[in-house]
C-alpha cells in the first residue's frame, strides 16, 4: 500500500498558464448525468457489501428504478430546454436492461463514458485481468449500442485498485473523473498514453449534497450558483472546468427539479461559458494544453519520477 | 464485584485545578491587555495545512479528515488534496484583499513537497507554524515518552532543513500525550494551539518553562460546522462574526481578547464557500479588530 497515489504531480494554482476555452470561453461546464443499474440481488464483494442493508433493500432499488423510469426522461427534458447536452456516467449493464434510454440519449448526441457495468459490482479485490476485462466490455458494449467510442471513465461506486489508471491510458481513454484534486484538468502520471484528470465534482455531486449533507433544494441552487460565479470569475486568468454530477433519482424528485432549474438558468445565463461534454473538454485540452501543463510543472521543479502507484524512477 | 477503591477517592479534590499547567483564574479577575491602536479585539486566523495519506494507520484513532473507503480511497485523497493546491490559494487571496494575516501549521513531512505553498505563505507576510510530523503521528496518552520525543525532534529537524524557525505548534488532530507541553517547549516551541481554556493568551508550565496557549475555537472550526454539522458558510461565517462583535462590545469591561478561529483550505477553499469567506473578512475588517499571527500575540 502507499501512502501517495503518484497519480499527479503538486501543482499550485497560482500563476499557471493560461488556458482559453474555444471562442475565448472562461469556464467549460458540462453535466454528468449518472445513469446507472444497481442490481436487486449483486453478489457480495469481500470488502463492502452491494447495498447497505440486506438485499433485497427495496427502498433503495426502487428509488433508483423510479429514477430510470420517470426521473430521467424529466431531466432529459430540462436540459433540452436550456440546450444542454449530457455526459453520461453509464452503468454499461443498462445498455441490456434499458436501451430506450440509450436511443434518447444517441438522439440527442449525449456522451457516453463508462461507469463500470452495474454500481453494484465493486472494483475492490480485482486482479488486472478481471479489471481489464471490464474495462474492455464497456468500450465494446457502448460501441455496439450507439456508435461511439468511449473516452472517459468513473470508476463503479468510486471503487478502485492500483492499476485503473494505467489500464485506462492503455485503452486510450482521454479522461478519467475519479480524480477531485482541482479545478483544472491536469495530465495523469500513467505508463503509457495520454490521460487526463477531467474535473467532475463531489463538492456539488447531488449525492453529497442531498444525500451526505442533507441539502434543501433551494440550498442545492445556491450553492450551485455560488461555485459557477467564482470559478467562472477565476477562468479569466486561466480557464476552469464546472462539472453537475447529478442522479435522476434524487434531482428530478418533484421538489427538487424546479430549485435545480433556477441554477442551470443562472448558468446558461451567462456568455463566457462553454456548455459543452468532457469529451470535447478532454480533446481540446489534450491537442493544446497537455504539453503546457507538463511543461510548466517541470519548469516549476514539480515534476516527481514514476507513475502511479509506483515511486521508482521512470 | 463492586469498582476498585480508586473509583470513590478523589485525591485531586481541593481548590483550584486538578493539574498543573496553569492555574485556575475566573474571566472576571484577569488583567484587562490593551491590544496594539487600541483594538477592541485581536483575531487569529489558523489556516492548517495537512496531509492525508492513502494508508493512514488509524492510531489512536482516524485524524479528522482521514480515509473513509477501502484502499485505495482516491476519492478522499484527492479532495483532500484540493486544499493544498487549489483551495489554500483562494484562502490566500481573500487574506491579502482583506489585508489579514494569518497562521499557517503545516505537517512537517509536507514541506518539501509543499514548497511553493510554503514560499507564497511567507511571501505574502503570514506566519508558518508546526504541525506535528504528520497526520498519522498523533501525540496520545498510549504513546510512550522516547517516541513521542523522537517524533517532536524529527518535526523540529524537518523544518531547521526547510529553513524555518516555527515558534508555535498544533498537534496532528489537535491531541496530546500528558508530556507534549514538555517535549515541545523543550523542543524550542514557545506557542502551542491546542489547548483553549480562555479568551486571551495564557501561559501553561512545562518542564522547559513556560509555553503560552493561544486559544484556538474548536466550536466554531468550519470543517466541524460545514461538514459534520451540516450548515451553511453562511451561518459559518455569521457566527464568527457574532463571535467578534459580542468579544469586541465587552472590551471595556474585560479589556483585548483573542477570537481565533481555523479556514480549512479543503473547506473552505471550496470556490461555493469563498464568497461567505470575503464577507467574514471584511466584516472583521470593518470592525477594526487586530488581525495577528500566533507570535504577534504571544
Amino acid at each position: 500500500m502507499q501512502a501517495d497515489p503518484n497519480l499527479y504531480d503538486h501543482w499550485p494554482y497560482r500563476d499557471r498558464p493560461k488556458i482559453v476555452w474555444p471562442g475565448g470561453k472562461k469556464l467549460a461546464f458540462w453535466i454528468a448525468p449518472n445513469i446507472e443499474y444497481y442490481e436487486f440481488d449483486p453478489p457480495k464483494n469481500p470488502q463492502r457489501p452491494g447495498w447497505p442493508k440486506p438485499s433485497p433493500d427495496v427502498v433503495g432499488y426502487s428509488q433508483r428504478d423510479w429514477g430510470n423510469r420517470v426521473g430521467h426522461w424529466r431531466l432529459m427534458e430540462l436540459l433540452d430546454k436550456y440546450g444542454m447536452r449530457g455526459s453520461i456516467s453509464l452503468s454499461v449493464g443498462l445498455l441490456d436492461h434499458h436501451p430506450e434510454i440509450i436511443e434518447a440519449c444517441v438522439a440527442r448526441d449525449w456522451e457516453f463514458f463508462s461507469h463500470g457495468i452495474y454500481n453494484t459490482r465493486f472494483s475492490y479485490g480485482m486482479d488486472e485481468a478481471q479489471e481489464r476485462a471490464v474495462i474492455e466490455d464497456s468500450i465494446r458494449s457502448v460501441e455496439a449500442a450507439t456508435g461511439q467510442r468511449i473516452r472517459g471513465y468513473l470508476a463503479p461506486a468510486l471503487t478502485h485498485t492500483e492499476k485503473t489508471f494505467d489500464l485506462l491510458a492503455e485503452n486510450d481513454f482521454w479522461y478519467t473523473c475519479d480524480l477531485f484534486q482541482d479545478d483544472q484538468p491536469q495530465p495523469v502520471k500513467t505508463k503509457t498514453g495520454k490521460l487526463i484528470s477531467m474535473p467532475y465534482s463531489l463538492e456539488v455531486n447531488d449525492v453529497i449534497t442531498y444525500g451526505a449533507l442533507s441539502m434543501s433544494p433551494w440550498r442545492y441552487a445556491d450553492v450551485l450558483k455560488r461555485h459557477f460565479d467564482q470559478l467562472l470569475e477565476e477562468g479569466d486568468k486561466s480557464g476552469t472546468v464546472m462539472c453537475i454530477p447529478l442522479h435522476a433519482y434524487l434531482v428530478s424528485q418533484p421538489h427538487r427539479i424546479r430549485p435545480f432549474e433556477d441554477a442551470l438558468r443562472h448558468i446558461a445565463g451567462h456568455d463566457e461559458v462553454w456548455i459543452t461534454t468532457a469529451r470535447e473538454i478532454a480533446q481540446h485540452y489534450r491537442d493544446n494544453y497537455f504539453d503546457q501543463t507538463v511543461a510548466d510543472i517541470a519548469a516549476r521543479g514539480l515534476a516527481t519520477p514514476g507513475t502511479g502507484f509506483d515511486h521508482a524512477a521512470a | 464485584m463492586p469498582l476498585p477503591d480508586e473509583h470513590l477517592t478523589y485525591p485531586h479534590r481541593s481548590y483550584g485545578m486538578d493539574q498543573d499547567r496553569y492555574a485556575w483564574r475566573p474571566a472576571t479577575e484577569r488583567a484587562p491587555i490593551a491590544w496594539p491602536n487600541g483594538a477592541a479585539l485581536a483575531t487569529m486566523i489558523v489556516v492548517p495545512i495537512e496531509h492525508h495519506p492513502l494508508n493512514p494507520p488509524g492510531k489512536p484513532f482516524k485524524h479528522p479528515g482521514a480515509m473513509v473507503t477501502p484502499y485505495p480511497d482516491l476519492r478522499h485523497y484527492t479532495t483532500r488534496d484540493y486544499g493544498n493546491r487549489v483551495g489554500v490559494y483562494r484562502i490566500l487571496d481573500a487574506l491579502k484583499a482583506a489585508g489579514m494575516k494569518a497562521t499557517f501549521p503545516i505537517n512537517a513531512d509536507q514541506l518539501e513537497r509543499l514548497k511553493p505553498l510554503v514560499e507564497a505563505i511567507l511571501a505574502d507576510g503570514h506566519e508558518i507554524a508546526a504541525y506535528g510530523l504528520s497526520t498519522t503521528h498523533i501525540h496520545w496518552g498510549g504513546l510512550d515518552r522516547e517516541t513521542e520525543a523522537a517524533w517532536v525532534a524529527e518535526a523540529r529537524a524537518r523544518f531547521d532543513a526547510a529553513g524555518l524557525q516555527p515558534r508555535a505548534w498544533l498537534s496532528p488532530a489537535r491531541q496530546q500525550s500528558f508530556a507534549t507541553l514538555d517535549l515541545i517547549r523543550a523542543a524550542g516551541f514557545e506557542i502551542c494551539l491546542d489547548w483553549e481554556q480562555d479568551e486571551v493568551p495564557a501561559a501553561m508550565d512545562t518542564e522547559a518553562g513556560e509555553i503560552i496557549g493561544l486559544p484556538l475555537s474548536n466550536e466554531l472550526d468550519d470543517r466541524a460546522l460545514t461538514i459534520d454539522r451540516r450548515q451553511t458558510e453562511d451561518e459559518w461565517a455569521s457566527q464568527v462574526l457574532e463571535a467578534a462583535d459580542y468579544l469586541a462590545g465587552g472590551a471595556g469591561r474585560f479589556g483585548g481578547r483573542v477570537l481565533g478561529f481555523t479556514l480549512t483550505p479543503y473547506v473552505t477553499g471550496q470556490p461555493f464557500r469563498v464568497s461567505a469567506l470575503r464577507r467574514l473578512l471584511a466584516g472583521l475588517g470593518a470592525m477594526g479588530v487586530w488581525s495577528a499571527t500566533a507570535s504577534e500575540l504571544a
